[in-house]
């Protein structure tokens, strides 16, 4: 099993770097929906 | 809100077949071992950042041309997403190359074209942090994303026009390039498939994140008036 340690650290830093880009955008996404939410509140009160 | 869970759960599922077909299906290289098993995650990365690119430069001529802020959000969504890829090729390439060739990297004209791809989609994006206004900020980022996108075919041409360290191309590379095991050639055409879904998924994410912005620009300015 020779040059299993990099076969699975290039699997794992590679996946590691999608996940986190996903978890970045649904993060901002659901920001930028509180946002949205906000300000449409405040439009309607004036 | 449901055909986006539904389509995540497509993505994520084959994902995890991709990788399983890539250690269990495909065969062991016979000179490389068990090292060659990066090229189906390594080269499938590769194409699907390559096509996003090309999409992001179609986005970018879109924009100049008809000035609709939809190519902006589409050009911005493509220009991350391909980024994040082609970090997984700067990331996983080398992996590679350390047991193969005995070296981390070096300066040949595949490595350091698709390093320099990486450097000018970083400035496209930090480029759209320094302006405010949204129209002036969406023309200069498309005119930077067209003459970006120049690297794009070098990045490709590369292995065909000069001699490099990086191996021969798997596709439109001659007689003796690609893969001889039929086995091997489906797994890796099925990875290549799955990383285009995996694009196609992050690309909507991220443009819907792109559109969410402009609607709050638009409140904003409605709140400002009202």
């Amino acid at each position: 099993m020779k040059n299993l340690d990099s076969v699975f650290a290039a699997y794992m830093i590679g996946w590691a770097v999608y996940f986190i880009f996903y978890l970045t955008v649904a993060k901002r996404t659901s920001d930028l929906r509180a946002d949205v939410e906000r300000l449409k509140n405040s439009l309607s009160r004036k | 809100m449901a055909k986006r869970v539904v389509f995540a759960a497509i993505s994520f599922l084959l994902v995890a077949v991709a990788g399983y077909a890539a250690f269990y299906v495909a065969p062991t290289e016979r000179t490389m071992g068990l090292i060659q098993r990066i090229f189906y995650f390594h080269v499938s990365s590769a194409w699907a950042g390559m096509d996003v690119l090309i999409a992001c430069f179609v986005a970018n001529l879109l924009y100049v041309w008809k000035r609709d802020s939809k190519y902006d959000a589409l050009g911005v969504a493509c220009a991350e997403v391909g980024l994040v890829f082609m970090t997984v090729v700067l990331i996983t390439g080398p992996i590679w190359g350390h047991p193969v060739w005995g070296i981390w990297w070096t300066w040949d004209a595949r490595l350091t074209s698709t390093f320099v791809l990486w450097l000018l989609y970083v400035s496209y994006l930090l480029l759209r942090t320094l302006v405010e206004e949204p129209e002036r900020r969406a023309l200069l980022s498309s005119l930077f994303g067209i003459f970006a996108f120049v690297d794009v075919p070098l990045v490709w041409f590369s292995i065909r026009w000069w001699r490099t360290q990086h191996p021969a191309p798997v596709f439109m590379g001659g007689p003796n390039s690609g893969l001889a095991d039929p086995t091997m050639k489906k797994v890796f055409y099925f990875c290549v498939l799955v990383m285009h879904v995996f694009a196609l998924f992050l690309v909507l994410e991220r443009y819907a994140l792109e559109k969410m912005k402009h609607e709050i620009d638009i409140l904003k300015r409605e709140l400002e008036v009202a």
